[in-house]
């Protein structure tokens, strides 16, 4: 019997090494996998590069948990701002960011997940961000070639998850979370609800479980309300 | 510099972008200034409001009994879905912006160049944080690129210029630019002038740019 759910949180993340690439699903308050990651903040591995929007956002909750903990070496992101944390670490020089287009970004964790090496996109053309770098005139416009952007692990929340790890997701919770868990070797769901196989309509099954290898059940409830007047 | 003139409000921006958005366009407005467009639009005109973290027919802030936290726009903020709108993730969601699929963005800007481009994402090539967002990808792919932006800085540096001097967000990609003190279009090159505030001559609006300006009032003026 294939059975993805796990007991607790440190069956849920054991084998997390140092120095392993982890993405993190989320935008905003939706979608954001908190209880994994601050779990892995108190776990407190060493040297991880993450792979997210943004660089967290609370200083003790979630990602803003895991950076301040000082697990962190390299952020990439296309969003760093909104996190405390974030900022006094880059100041001082003691974390590495690199910012990369949101569509770039999405894109280049699709690729990985599809096996697609490489791909060819007008965004950035002609920026900063393209300088020292290849670009290739195709049917008379300019494209920046990009690379697959894959990870160790992925840390997903979806809404419902069955055993199987068939995924939904709820209002805005999709975000970067369905294209995440197709592109790390090992993918971590925390679900709101733990549903029997075929519960999911097999129409209304955003992530299949053939993308998901191990899945907690976190009822954390609902996103907190947005603050007014953040930022992208 | 003494004119006569009033300068047009944020609100009256947004409701000359919003006059000119035509029934049926899937638009993406970006955060700032041009989120005030959605609320000009005009109640019996159909407009899909796209966002990047994955909605199409994104509604407007929610009334407190409305509040849904599941929900929230590219800004972080909540919103409401409008009868018809769907969700998908971010993948799909770039694949729209950049396939070309969103008839129109809208962004603000620090400068815009008399030959399109745009320069919105740093204020410096040593931004301490660098953050670009979805500006980049949304700056070459929706098939309309609008711009609104206050005229000048509050400094009163032109920010309709020869050159970008501030890190580009893409090139040659603006076709309009919605301002306090007139609508230009970029033709050919250059900054055209379609319509102005009441009371400015066209020397003054002239010295507050700074790129040649040329006048091809389609408006009532």
């Amino acid at each position: 019997m294939i059975n993805k759910q796990v007991k607790d949180v440190a069956a849920a993340l054991a084998g997390i090494a140092d120095g392993s690439s982890v993405m993190v699903g989320g935008f905003g308050a939706v979608g954001q996998p908190n209880f994994l990651l601050d779990a892995l903040g108190d776990a407190g591995p060493k040297d991880l590069t993450i792979i997210a929007n943004n660089a967290g956002f609370e200083p003790d909750i979630g990602l803003g948990r895991l950076i301040g903990r000082g697990c962190v070496r390299k952020i990439i992101c296309s969003f760093p701002r909104g996190s405390s944390t974030f900022d006094t670490l880059y100041r001082a020089g003691r974390i590495e960011l690199e910012v990369v287009p949101q569509g770039t970004l999405a894109e280049r964790i699709r690729s990985a997940g599809a096996g697609v090496p490489a791909f060819y996109t007008p965004t950035a053309v002609g920026t900063t961000l393209a300088e020292g770098r290849e670009t290739r005139t195709i049917g008379g416009r300019d494209y920046l070639l990009e690379y697959a952007l894959g990870a160790d692990v992925a840390l997903i929340e979806a809404w419902q998850a069955d055993r199987w790890g068939n995924l939904s997701y709820r209002g805005s919770g999709r975000n970067f979370n369905p294209v995440m868990a197709t592109a790390a070797r090992l993918t971590i769901v925390q679900a709101q609800h733990i549903v029997a196989l075929g519960t999911i309509e097999p129409d209304h099954v955003v992530t299949p479980g053939i993308f998901v290898d191990r899945v907690l059940h976190v009822p954390s409830g609902d996103p907190p309300a947005a603050a007014k007047g953040s930022s992208t | 510099m003494s004119g006569t003139h009033t300068p047009w409000s944020k609100r009256q921006i947004a409701a000359r972008v919003a006059a000119d958005i035509p029934e049926g366009w899937y638009v993406n407005l970006g955060i700032g200034l041009p989120t005030l467009v959605a609320e000009c639009i005009p109640a019996n005109r159909e407009v899909v409001l796209h966002s990047e973290n994955g909605i199409l027919g994104m509604g407007p802030a929610p009334a407190p009994e409305q509040l849904d936290t599941w929900l929230v726009n590219a800004g972080k903020e909540n919103v409401t879905l409008v009868a018809g709108a769907a969700l998908f993730h971010h993948a799909d969601s770039f694949v729209m912006v950049r396939g070309r699929h969103l008839d129109l963005c809208v962004l603000g800007a620090y400068e815009v160049a008399q030959n399109g481009d745009i320069a919105n994402w740093a204020t410096s090539f040593n931004e301490r944080v660098p953050a670009v967002g979805g500006a980049m990808d949304l700056a070459v792919g929706a098939r309309n690129l609008w711009v609104m932006t206050q005229h000048v800085t509050k400094d009163g540096h032109p920010k309709l210029v020869t050159q970008c001097s501030y890190p580009r967000t893409a090139t040659g990609t603006v076709g309009r630019i919605y301002t306090d003190l007139a609508v230009v279009d970029i033709a050919d090159g250059g900054f055209v002038v379609t319509d102005m505030v009441d009371g400015l001559s066209r020397d003054q609006l002239q010295a507050l740019t700074g790129a040649p300006l040329s006048f091809a009032m389609d408006r009532t003026k």
